[in-house]
């Protein structure tokens, strides 16, 4: 049994997945989405050939195998914080938002787009990490555990920072507040992925173990990485805690999202879009 | 689902309606009707309430108090289905520039599918409606390589794709060019007379609303002034009249008020036998509107003003 509103609803879904389609395509062919989503991999596949034959004293491994879970890492945080926040906050300032709030279903469809695009968008960056590391970085230990442990760590990191990237996008005052967003998520990588974490003061290494990123770089490294540079880390690959933090930030992120999104979009009107553009302009 | 036999002759019902500000009244009891496929024009000097009163119309906004039905609903509890009927366009939108002016279309066409009536087709055929807004060329042209107007056709194209019964429109031809605005004009009034939809329309334009408007409101300080047919208002706006003539040698004024100044002219005659050069000048609906306008932006409120030439007796429901 259908019913008409239910029957539009499932419509609004399609539509949302075509969307979805069709802003990952504009991320990779528009310069703005290329220089966001394509130059960092360059830059991170640069770096690796660059290290390919620096191979770390007392192991098998190549310096641009350190460094290829950070790229990953990376990929997945920023494509689930910034890529969310960004679009929602420059969606709602140029009255994307508002069109789907005019359009039967929009806001689903809207939603559903947006969801898919983070996912296609990030998962295409990881991909264009992923696959040249692999041939360039050696000393990797992989195996059919390295793509179960990478699609969970995928999975856990999208889950636990798309809520929070939304949360964020509908706080967010206008769009020359969106650079933060990356700002702080590049800083918490630095800090937590791209440093071993035994290297760090205790007060930094509990700061550091409270954020999704850490415990994604963690679930890279165990997916990729051999058993012996579990000396690096705290004693143990963590895999519980692994899912633990990351599920707390999921609930909460989940919690919040809806509440703020709707908040903001109800405030989205036609007068509203004017006040915000002119506060922006004032600015410039 | 609702037929369009279903709906009720009266579109759209507004009454008192009033929206507040702390203290500020931008709305203060607005009342007004409009029937199935008449095209109203709401005229008023900027900061008089049209925006207001269209978002709180078209379920954007939440009122303070009063009354409102548009196509027999309350747009604050409007659902998806009331959404389908109602066609939006605001006065500017920047939005989905990465897009292709088909594939918004088309996209956005997808929506209104499931509430196609075996009266209504939804969504508009997208092919046709490109060729009625005049964008038949642009169609795969990415939005944000329109020209400001080619854009403004396209948030007209988006208001009407879901065929909507009702449509809201925020000043639709700012940034028209003479031509455009005539098209634009051709298709409100295709609207009214072959789909009978209601068109609201908010405008500062007077001429735009002559010339498209079967019924003109005028909003001032959140304050119906006027409701009625352009020569209604003419007629009932315009109550200063201005009587001119000569005298032993000398030019006279004199300002009736009331709007008919023949008691005044017979009795001036009656009494002053060498009267010559009699001239009665009344202002027209443009001058009227215009020191409305100028009075508004100057931000001198009407109850301050005692310029004899502003209409006192505004209130002039037909």
């Amino acid at each position: 049994m259908t019913t008409p509103a239910l029957n539009a609803r499932r419509v609004a879904v399609l539509a949302g997945f075509s969307r979805g389609w069709i802003e990952t395509r504009q991320n990779f062919t528009e310069t703005v989405g290329i220089i966001v989503h394509v130059f960092p991999a360059a830059v991170g596949v640069i770096l690796m050939l660059s290290l390919s034959r620096n191979i770390l004293p007392g192991t098998h491994l190549s310096s641009a195998a350190l460094l290829l879970p950070g790229f990953l890492c990376m990929a997945i945080v920023t494509g689930g914080l910034s890529t969310p926040s960004g679009g929602i906050t420059s969606d709602r300032e140029d009255g994307t938002l508002l069109r789907a709030k005019a359009t039967p279903n929009g806001m689903l469809g809207y939603l559903i787009g947006k969801i898919v695009t983070c996912a296609l968008t990030t998962l295409l960056g990881v991909a264009a990490i992923l696959v040249p590391g692999m041939m360039i970085a050696s000393g990797l230990n992989l195996g059919a555990r390295t793509g179960v442990l990478l699609t969970l760590t995928f999975v856990v990191g999208m889950v636990s920072t798309v809520p929070i990237g939304v949360a964020l996008g509908s706080i967010l005052k206008s769009s020359s507040q969106i650079p933060l967003v990356p700002l702080v998520t590049t800083l918490l990588i630095v800090v937590s992925v791209f440093l071993p974490i035994a290297l760090l003061p205790p007060w930094l290494q509990l700061f550091v173990q409270a954020f999704p990123v850490y415990w994604v770089g963690l679930g890279v490294r165990s997916a990729m990485f051999p058993m012996e540079m579990v000396a690096a880390e705290l004693g143990k690959w963590g895999t519980v805690e692994l899912f633990a933090v990351p599920a707390v930030w999921a609930a909460f992120g989940l919690l919040l999202a809806p509440i703020l999104l709707r908040r903001m979009a109800q405030r989205q009107s036609g007068s509203e879009l004017a006040r915000m553009r002119n506060r922006t302009r004032s600015k410039r | 689902m609702a037929s369009r036999s279903e709906i009720p002759a009266i579109a759209l019902d507004v009454r008192d309606l009033r929206m507040r500000y702390g203290t500020r009244d931008v709305l203060a009891g607005v009342t007004f009707t409009a029937k199935r496929g008449e095209v109203l024009a709401l005229l008023g000097p900027n900061g008089a309430g049209k925006t207001t009163a269209i978002e709180i119309l078209e379920g954007f906004r939440m009122r303070s108090a009063g009354d409102v039905s548009v196509l027999g609903t309350d747009p604050a509890r409007g659902n998806e289905a009331w959404r389908a009927r109602v066609g939006v366009v605001l006065q500017s939108w920047l939005d989905h520039k990465y897009w292709r002016v088909r594939e918004l279309l088309a996209y956005l066409g997808r929506f209104y599918a499931p509430y196609a009536t075996a009266e209504i087709a939804r969504p508009w055929d997208v092919d046709e409606l490109l060729d009625l807004v005049g964008l038949s060329t642009s169609a795969s042209a990415k939005i944000k390589t329109l020209s400001g107007g080619q854009r403004r056709r396209l948030d007209v194209a988006i208001g009407l794709v879901g065929r909507p019964e009702i449509v809201f429109f925020d000043e639709p031809t700012a940034g028209f060019d003479p031509h455009a605005r005539r098209d634009f004009h051709d298709l409100v009034h295709r609207l009214s007379d072959f789909d009978n939809t209601t068109i609201l329309m908010a405008t500062h334009n007077l001429d735009e609303a002559e010339k498209v408007a079967d019924r003109i409101l005028v909003l001032d300080e959140g304050r119906l002034v006027a409701d009625g047919s352009a020569d209604q208002l003419a007629r009932k706006l315009t109550t200063g009249a201005e009587v001119r003539w000569t005298s032993g040698g000398q030019r006279h004024v004199h300002a009736a008020r009331g709007g008919d100044p023949t008691a005044f002219i017979r009795n001036l005659l009656v009494q002053n036998g060498d009267v010559t050069e009699i001239e009665v000048r009344r202002a027209s609906l443009e001058e009227t509107y215009m020191a409305l306008v100028q009075r508004a932006e100057s931000g001198q409120s009407r109850s301050g003003t005692t310029n004899g030439d502003t209409p006192k007796t505004l209130d002039v429901q037909a």
